[in-house]
């Protein structure tokens, strides 16, 4: 099945109007030696054989165990109406927004977003998206080294490792100087060491809040020490702790990023996930990625079209702020929905629920003996506890019990192999949370 | 006297200050220019060094320096009105004022007729 | 006009409640101090469910997209998005499935079904493309043109190579000369010959031994297959420098020819345009990296391997890999949709659909032919290159005005003023799944328009007058920078 609609006269009709005889002359630009007798792979199969084969392997994936882990993507509810809206094939099947006139829906939506966006932040501007909260950080750091033109990049320890890579990849060929502050679990970001990384080279200090263990920090400090050197301050948030925490720009951060999954999309095994990207008014030239903007069409409508366009790689190439010439359109109209059907007081409602399931599983954690709560500040939904045993040992463990119990930080910091990051969401039962205990207390 | 650049920047020398910016002809290929990124006072520059940015809806230039100087005043006025290029591009529309041009660095530029033939082809 | 989401908010409504959490939970006083805290939740709107509904509901039906209209966008290989697709991406044991599982212990064994589709997935693109091996992960195009551009630098390094700059054509896309900025290259532009191949006395003038890589679309951005290709490989190759291939028209090749074969080094495949996954708007898409064998050392972390006894397992131990690009394995859910594509398509359907995409093109180039220029006439690939340049002169009616005339024509325009080294462009792909019956409709409002274009060009102006809104005020946009409510 290829879709292909002609029928055999039609196609003949076609070739006799190009004035060739086959589509094998189509082709005939190939050189001889480098055309291809056929593709060796099986013949298409028909829907139903296609659907059974998936259906077969989905069913070869265990996704309903009583999901602890976080790490950056959490499980959360998705409203029904989300899911409805964007399988509309009028927002799915368009493309980029070229023509403004044929594209109200998708750029309005956009308009919505980068609206949202900013009033989470309490930044003056987002983009329309990026790929995801990982590659979102590292363009940040190349927005901060353009903009301050300096090439050293501070990164402290509580930023998710993954991230930490993921820029290390991007700055790496770029000329820029990463240092990395080591990983100090539970505790408050080190303003002694971050003070003594800053210099008149360095372009940004880059911070996550909460940080990858879950700990909270008040940033305002840290912007005042990171402007004082000239560098500004970067930090990569979680959109669901913004219902209830100081918004990075009232706290001093130049540029937020993070992962905007949370946000109505599903877990989907790690992709497509969603970019948030926003900065002050100062960067917003140097942005990397689309935006959208409110103006008027020749009759006075207020409409959106995209804007600030000579910044892009169409038209700047090798000089463009970014390679990025897409957003992941779909993803942020899944967030816009997911955040309008929330509203003011559902985010806000949203947030205590998951700050309280932490609680109550630490208060519950801490009364089995042998486990040791390690965050010393505040925590949102996510925390370390220290097991006295081997932590990836004892998931494995309650695997088989139907509960990933979170992720074992030994993998990503070594000697911490008891150490172990347990997430909280407002679909995790009490009852889960009370089998987690169970399970936990007759293991050790 | 007015000279300019293969790039369409024009620069004009009068009592050792030199007044630079983009050519009428530059503005009109353009379009309705949207935005300008203009240079630092005090900034340093030698013969063809980028000194700013000019952006239209659909088109970017680079404003490269026409000879080498020390850049003295920036027109600020363009950052609210980038528009003033259009409307008056070798006048009103100046971009920056460079000190310390070496005279004979303009030798090489196009004199105004020889520019207006160089704009035909 | 539709209102914004915010002008819709009445203080007070809510759509969306939460389980009451119990009492134990309930417990004391948040466990935040308020030092934290915001004052004030953030300002989002306060609407109903049906509110929400209806308003998006309503924005949807102000696009035109390929489920409403023939959209034929030259470049992005806007093809029919089967529902199959969708169906197999949203089943639970996909959807619902935690990234961080396989990373257990004892996890992988959770996710063998997910971990089958990115291992197939990448045996199915090896054999389409000819490539030794893929790496999933890149989440879009110029994601994958970046990882592309890092994995030859790595190559490069490795060999104590330390080449500086790329040759890229200037009919490319702009995506190709960021990205390999990006990776730190310098750029060098490489010329356009009469025929619309790579210039190729130009193109021996300016290979270099710094020239790390050569960065080539085939078919080229004119729609046209490189005939040179192979010719430019063995020089390339000869000289130490690698060849890229962005896969932006893989569309036309499908089966018929293998960027292996014709020389290329490295591949980005768009699954969003090759493989039939949707748009989405502007994403999310996927651009898988393929490379020969001496660069699958540097492909990123990790990648996936399957066992003598047939189960798979994810592999972080690659100490040559040029690090992570992504949080996980890349965009799964669009792979996902690709894979089931080419299970359905097979081997003889994606051969099918290239075909009838360039029977397609070809079919719109000779209706076409004699009402406009086309820069370089000959038999053309997945897409036709047309030029208003005429148009231009005689009348004043630019690309852009034929694009608005073919909105109230009812379809949506071509991609216009691209490549920029045509004149007054208009790149048009039609995709194999459009009929004989809507080419036509096409072509006939197409030549209309070119007939008004002579006999009353001051028609255009106004157009288009079928939408909601009229031509738009960018200039306003850029100026006044309106970009958040």
């Amino acid at each position: 099945m290829s879709f292909v609609p002609h029928t055999p006269r039609e196609r003949g009709e076609m070739l006799a109007a190009i004035g060739v005889a086959s589509l094998d002359d189509l082709f005939a630009d190939i050189p001889p030696a480098l055309r291809l007798e056929r593709l060796e792979m099986p013949d298409g199969l028909s829907e139903q054989e296609v659907y059974d084969h998936l259906h077969r392997l989905s069913h070869r994936n265990t996704h309903d165990l009583a999901c602890f882990l976080g790490g950056g993507f959490y499980d959360h509810t998705i409203p029904a109406a989300v899911d409805s809206l964007v399988s509309r094939g009028e927002f799915f099947t368009a493309y980029t927004p070229y023509q403004p006139e044929v594209a109200q829906g998708t750029l309005q939506a956009i308009f919505e977003f980068q609206s949202m966006i900013c009033r989470l932040t309490g930044l003056d501007a987002a983009n329309a998206s990026l790929y995801d909260g990982g590659t979102a950080l590292a363009e940040a750091v190349m927005t901060a080294a353009s903009a301050t033109r300096r090439d050293t990049v501070v990164i402290t320890g509580g930023v998710n490792p993954v991230y930490r890579r993921i820029v290390r990849t991007y700055t790496r060929n770029a000329g820029l100087r990463l240092v990395e502050l080591p990983a100090a679990i539970g505790e408050a970001t080190d303003r002694q060491a971050l003070a003594a990384a800053l210099n008149d080279g360095v372009a940004a200090v880059v911070v996550q809040n909460p940080d990858f263990f879950g700990s909270i920090d008040d940033l305002g400090d840290i912007a005042a020490q990171a402007h004082a050197a000239g560098a500004l301050l970067i930090a990569s948030v979680y959109p669901v702790a913004l219902g209830l925490l100081k918004r990075p720009g009232d706290m001093g951060v130049d540029i937020a990023t993070g992962e905007g999954q949370s946000l109505g999309l599903p877990l989907g095994f790690g992709g497509p996930c969603l970019g948030l990207f926003a900065v002050r008014q100062a960067l917003v030239r140097k942005m990397p990625g689309r935006i959208v903007g409110e103006t008027v069409d020749r009759r006075g409508n207020r409409c959106y079209v995209l804007t600030l366009q000579a910044r892009e790689q169409h038209i700047r190439r090798e000089k463009a702020t970014s390679n990025i010439c897409s957003n992941t359109a779909l993803c942020a109209l899944r967030a816009t929905i997911h955040l309008a059907l929330l509203g003011k007081a559902g985010l806000r409602e949203q947030a205590e629920i998951c700050v309280r399931k932490a609680g109550y599983a630490r208060r519950r954690l801490a009364q089995i003996p042998g486990i040791r709560l390690r965050n010393r500040q505040p925590v949102f939904n996510e925390f370390v506890i220290e097991l006295p045993l081997d932590a990836e040992e004892a998931v494995a463990g309650l695997l088989e019990r139907g509960i990933a119990a979170g992720f074992p930080l030994g993998r990503y910091y070594p000697g911490e192999e008891r150490a172990l990051l347990v997430a909280l969401t407002e679909k995790r039962t009490r009852a889960e949370i009370d089998a987690l205990a169970r399970a936990l207390e007759e293991l050790l | 006297m007015t000279r300019y650049t293969a790039d369409h920047e024009w620069i004009r020398l009068e009592g050792g200050i030199a007044t630079v910016g983009i050519s009428n002809h530059a503005q009109e290929e353009l379009g309705d220019i949207t935005y300008i990124e203009l240079p630092t006072v005090g900034q340093t520059l030698k013969h063809g060094d980028t000194l700013g940015v000019v952006e239209s809806v659909k088109a970017a230039s680079d404003i490269f320096a026409p000879a080498g100087g020390t850049v003295a005043t920036v027109n600020t006025a363009l950052e609210d009105a980038p528009e003033t290029i259009n409307a008056a591009a070798e006048s009103d529309g100046w971009i920056c004022t460079l000190t310390g041009v070496d005279p004979t660095e303009l030798a090489d530029l196009m004199t105004p007729s020889q520019y207006a033939e160089f704009c035909k082809d | 006009m539709i209102p914004l989401i915010f002008e819709r908010s009445v203080s007070g409504r809510r759509a969306l409640t939460f389980p009451r959490l119990t009492e134990a939970e309930r417990e004391g006083p948040l466990p935040l101090p308020a030092e934290y805290c915001a004052d004030e939740a953030p300002d989002l709107p306060e609407v109903s469910e049906l509110d929400v509904i209806r308003h998006y509901t309503r924005l949807s039906q102000q696009n035109y997209s390929v489920d409403t209209h023939f959209y034929p966008l030259g470049s992005c290989t806007m093809k029919y998005n089967p529902r199959l697709c969708e169906k197999v991406a949203a089943l639970d044991g996909f959807a619902g499935l935690h990234p961080l599982l396989p990373q257990l212990r004892g996890g992988a064994a959770l996710t063998q079904g997910a971990l089958e589709v990115l291992w197939h997935s990448g045996e199915l693109l090896n054999e389409l493309t000819g490539m030794a091996g893929f790496t999933l992960q890149p989440m879009a195009g110029a994601h994958g043109e970046l990882t592309g551009m890092l994995l030859i630098a790595a190559y490069h390094r490795a060999r104590g190579d330390t080449r500086r700059t790329v040759l890229i054509p200037d009919s490319a896309h702009g995506t190709n000369p960021a990205s390999a900025a990006m990776a730190g290259y310098s750029i060098v532009a490489v010329g356009t010959d009469a025929d619309g191949n790579v210039d190729l006395d130009d193109f021996k003038a300016r290979l270099t031994p710094d020239t790390a890589a050569v960065m080539l679309t085939c078919p080229s951005t004119l729609g046209l297959f490189e005939t040179h290709v192979r010719e430019l490989a063995d020089i390339a190759h000869a000289n130490g420098t690698l060849l890229y291939y962005d896969g932006a028209n893989l569309n036309a090749m499908m089966g018929r020819a293998r960027p292996g074969d014709l020389g290329f080094d490295v591949v980005h495949l768009n699954v969003h345009k090759t493989l039939g996954t949707p748009h989405g708007g502007g994403g999310p898409g996927a651009g898988p990296v393929g490379v020969r064998e001496a660069l699958l050392p540097f492909l990123p972390a990790p990648i996936v391997t399957r066992s003598a006894d047939g189960t798979f397992a994810l592999d972080y131990d690659r100490p040559q890999s040029i690090g992570y690009i992504a949080p996980f394995y890349g965009n799964f859910g669009v792979m996902l949709r690709a894979y089931a594509y080419m299970l359905h398509l097979g081997g003889n359907g994606l051969r099918e659909a290239a075909d009838h995409a360039v029977l397609n093109a070809n079919y719109l180039r000779v209706r076409l032919q004699e009402a406009f220029d086309i820069p370089y006439n000959r038999i053309c690939m997945h897409e036709v290159l047309l030029s208003a340049g005429r148009q231009h002169k005689t009348g004043g009616i630019r690309a852009l005005d034929f694009a608005k005339g073919l909105i109230d024509a009812g379809f949506h325009p071509p991609t216009i003023y691209f490549p920029l080294i045509v004149h007054e462009a208009m790149m048009i792909e039609p995709t194999e799944t459009e009929s004989k019956a809507t080419l036509d409709a096409f072509a006939d409002a197409l030549l209309r328009l070119a007939r008004l274009a002579e006999t009353d060009p001051g028609a255009f102006a106004t157009m288009p007058e079928s939408t909601h809104i009229s031509r738009v005020d960018e200039t306003r946009a850029a100026r006044s920078m309106v970009l958040k409510a």
